[in-house]
């Protein structure tokens, strides 16, 4: 079966930023709220052909299909333990040792693309933005929208850049 | 039954054994053990926390806004809280009725919906303990295992999934917050070239899902009487049923019966659910403990989700499915199936219907019909109900003068198998905790049994960073005996 493909399967763009999160549960918005300002900002700056947006809740093993023929990923999430306001690194595809697999880690990911795939996944890396507070019906805490912007920011600075560049970028 | 375990008589004496979170399962859930002096199981009890709010998060909203705002509850089943949702407020708006365009794709959604959960359930979180035995290394227990040694099952396990998803989001219109169904009907019909992209892969479909089918029952027969024994329980089901007694999960009746098949109500209208369900509650648990009124909170618990329908449905509308559902019924001799494991075996059987039902459903041409409304007299409350992958869901709305939700009724799938999954932990406790020492072995098993059931313990949260799991072991004078800590890892540490 080959057909089974990723929504609305055309041409890909060479870059796939990933956010998740939940955008009712606090700081977990973190990565939709991403979704949503990268969104005009892709639309302002004419990027739409080269950077491809895609947002869930949480990461699931068809999310590996969605990293077919691409040049890049980022992965983009809240984390209750990065530093603030953010974290950056590239990512190598791992095994998921971890019991909870219902939310893989995004190394997971790309080890389920390896597999499948019989080959290496796209070069994968990981911003991870800094929450706090994770209530269900809570808003982004004001630190965690001070982190997002940070955040926004380096992002901005990534896709200004070529892909092989980025591990050169300094965080801050 | 072990259901004399739940409350021990003089707890204060006793031993307590603390496992949380429960793994491969949505959300965190917490198991406590009591032990007394002997090593004897003297309690057993599920903790989840995580339902507390969802009501408390609708109230104040338009119900307008209700099938879109609802998808929040959770990561993993929006779709099911969204067309639930919808349900209710189609009684709201005073549509009794939905034009066939509109039932059709609600259906079409529901079955991509089932078919995507049930197949990231069996492929992605208890296939690995149905493949490998519950005694199998812990890390070679996950979805990476799977891929790893059976790498073509994985592949379709992941496809399936993808084909379900794109099932989604060709009728809801996007992947996630999607807003398909509104109050009255939906918001857009299908167009032929969306039909003809989703036809492609149906038959590889239905193909994959038969396969599973004979998987998922060669693995049962291989160990038969381990398979039927393991945390079996008796139990009522309860679940919804087509008006002829066809198998259902979009609309129909309310049906229960008890362990011996004998029918305790039917075709109840589910708007009328109150006088039959009750929600009943315990001091040590935020989550409540539905059960069945005309026989009490003692006797009156019940299952949901795919043991139950398949138990509870006279047959399927689809052959393959009916024919499956034959083979397993069979093995009950007169009675329903009581296994716990047998839950995989009925949640591939409704795979496989999904599956059938989905190509049927593409062959309709009222998919692509123009009329997607139908409205009447406001009403002043709604009840959508809805089987969902895990089991009934029942949405219950009242809205004030102004349309805005000033009461809201949740009893979702896992609440309603609440009771159930306790006893089932009892089960597997009595059999298998030994000593004084917490076992990697045992804390699967109890894994294994929760997990039949799908639960959904609590919705996305998913940070990184939180620790997985954790195990504790304290004594009847509080003091701390053991510890032991699972990084995401994987990596184990005994801290203490």
């Amino acid at each position: 079966m080959k057909s089974i493909e990723p929504s609305e399967k055309r041409d890909h763009s060479p870059v796939l930023v990933f956010t998740y999160g939940n955008p009712s549960r606090g700081d977990d918005a973190i990565g939709p709220a991403m979704f949503y300002l990268l969104e005009r900002y892709i639309e302002e700056s004419n990027e739409r052909d080269n950077v491809e947006l895609l947002t869930d809740f949480q990461l699931q093993i068809e999310h590996a299909v969605d990293l077919e023929q691409r040049q890049g990923v980022l992965f983009i999430d809240a984390s209750q333990s990065s530093e603030s306001p953010y974290e950056f690194h590239q990512l190598q595809p791992q095994r998921d040792n971890s019991y909870t697999t219902h939310a893989m880690s995004p190394a997971a990911v790309l080890a389920v693309y390896r597999q499948i795939n019989r080959q290496q996944p796209p070069p994968s890396y990981m911003l991870t933005i800094r929450g706090y507070e994770f209530g269900l019906g809570q808003g982004l805490t004001e630190q965690a929208r001070w982190n997002l912007q940070q955040g926004f920011d380096f992002v901005k600075k990534l896709l200004s850049t070529n892909v092989e560049s980025w591990p050169k970028l300094k965080q801050f | 039954m072990t259901s004399e375990l739940e409350t021990a008589e003089h707890p204060k004496g006793l031993k307590r054994t603390v496992i949380e979170p429960l793994t491969r399962v949505e959300g965190h859930g917490k198991v406590t053990l009591l032990q007394d002096e002997k090593q004897n199981i003297k309690q057993a009890r599920l903790h989840i926390s995580e339902f507390r709010g969802f009501e408390k998060f609708i109230q104040g909203r338009p119900y307008w806004e209700l099938p879109v705002l609802v998808q929040r509850l959770c990561g993993i089943c929006p779709v099911s809280h969204h067309l639930a949702a919808a349900k209710a407020t189609d009684m709201i708006v005073g549509a009794a009725e939905l034009t066939p365009t509109a039932e059709k794709i609600r259906r079409l959604m529901h079955f991509g919906q089932t078919l995507q959960s049930h197949a990231l359930h069996f492929f992605h979180l208890c296939s690995p303990d149905l493949l490998f035995g519950f005694d199998d290394e812990v890390r070679h227990r996950n979805i990476v295992g799977v891929i790893e040694d059976e790498p073509e099952i994985a592949k379709q396990g992941v496809l399936l999934r993808k084909y379900g998803q794109e099932v989604i989001r060709v009728t809801a219109g996007k992947r996630i917050h999607g807003t398909g169904a509104i109050p009255g009907g939906i918001n857009k019909s299908l167009s032929k070239d969306e039909i003809k992209y989703l036809k492609r892969d149906i038959g590889q479909v239905i193909e994959w899902a038969q396969q599973a089918v004979e998987l998922v029952k060669r693995i049962f027969f291989e160990h038969y009487d381990y398979h039927m024994s393991f945390a079996s329980i008796d139990s009522n089901m309860l679940s919804v049923i087509r008006n002829d007694g066809a198998f259902e999960i979009y609309h129909g009746g309310l049906r229960a019966r008890d362990e011996k098949g004998n029918t305790i109500f039917d075709h109840i209208d589910y708007s009328c659910y109150g006088d039959y369900i009750r929600e009943g509650v315990k001091n040590w648990s935020y989550m409540k403990f539905p059960f069945i009124t005309s026989l009490g909170q003692e006797n009156g618990w019940y299952r949901v989700g795919p043991l139950a329908r398949v138990n509870n449905c006279d047959f399927f509308p689809t052959p393959l499915a009916e024919r499956q559902r034959r083979e397993f019924t069979g093995t009950a001799e007169g009675r329903t199936v009581q296994s716990t494991l047998a839950y995989h075996w009925a949640r591939l059987i409704e795979l496989l219907h999904c599956s059938e039902s989905i190509a049927e459903l593409l062959n309709d041409s009222d998919l692509y019909g123009n009329e997607l409304l139908n409205k009447g007299e406001l009403q002043c409350c709604g009840t959508g109900v809805i089987e969902a992958p895990r089991g009934t869901l029942f949405h219950h709305y009242e809205i004030n003068d102004d349309g805005i939700v000033k009461k809201a009724n949740l009893i979702v799938s896992t609440t309603n198998n609440n009771q159930a999954m306790n006893e089932s932990i009892r089960k597997v406790a009595s059999q298998y905790l030994d000593g004084n020492q917490l076992s990697e072995a045992l804390l699967n098993q109890v894994e294994v049994a929760v997990r039949a059931y799908d639960p959904c313990l609590s919705c996305a949260t998913h940070a990184m960073g939180k620790m997985p799991l954790q195990i504790n072991l304290v004594n009847d004078k509080g003091e701390l005996l053991d510890r032991l800590e699972k990084r995401a890892s994987g990596e184990i540490n005994r801290t203490v």
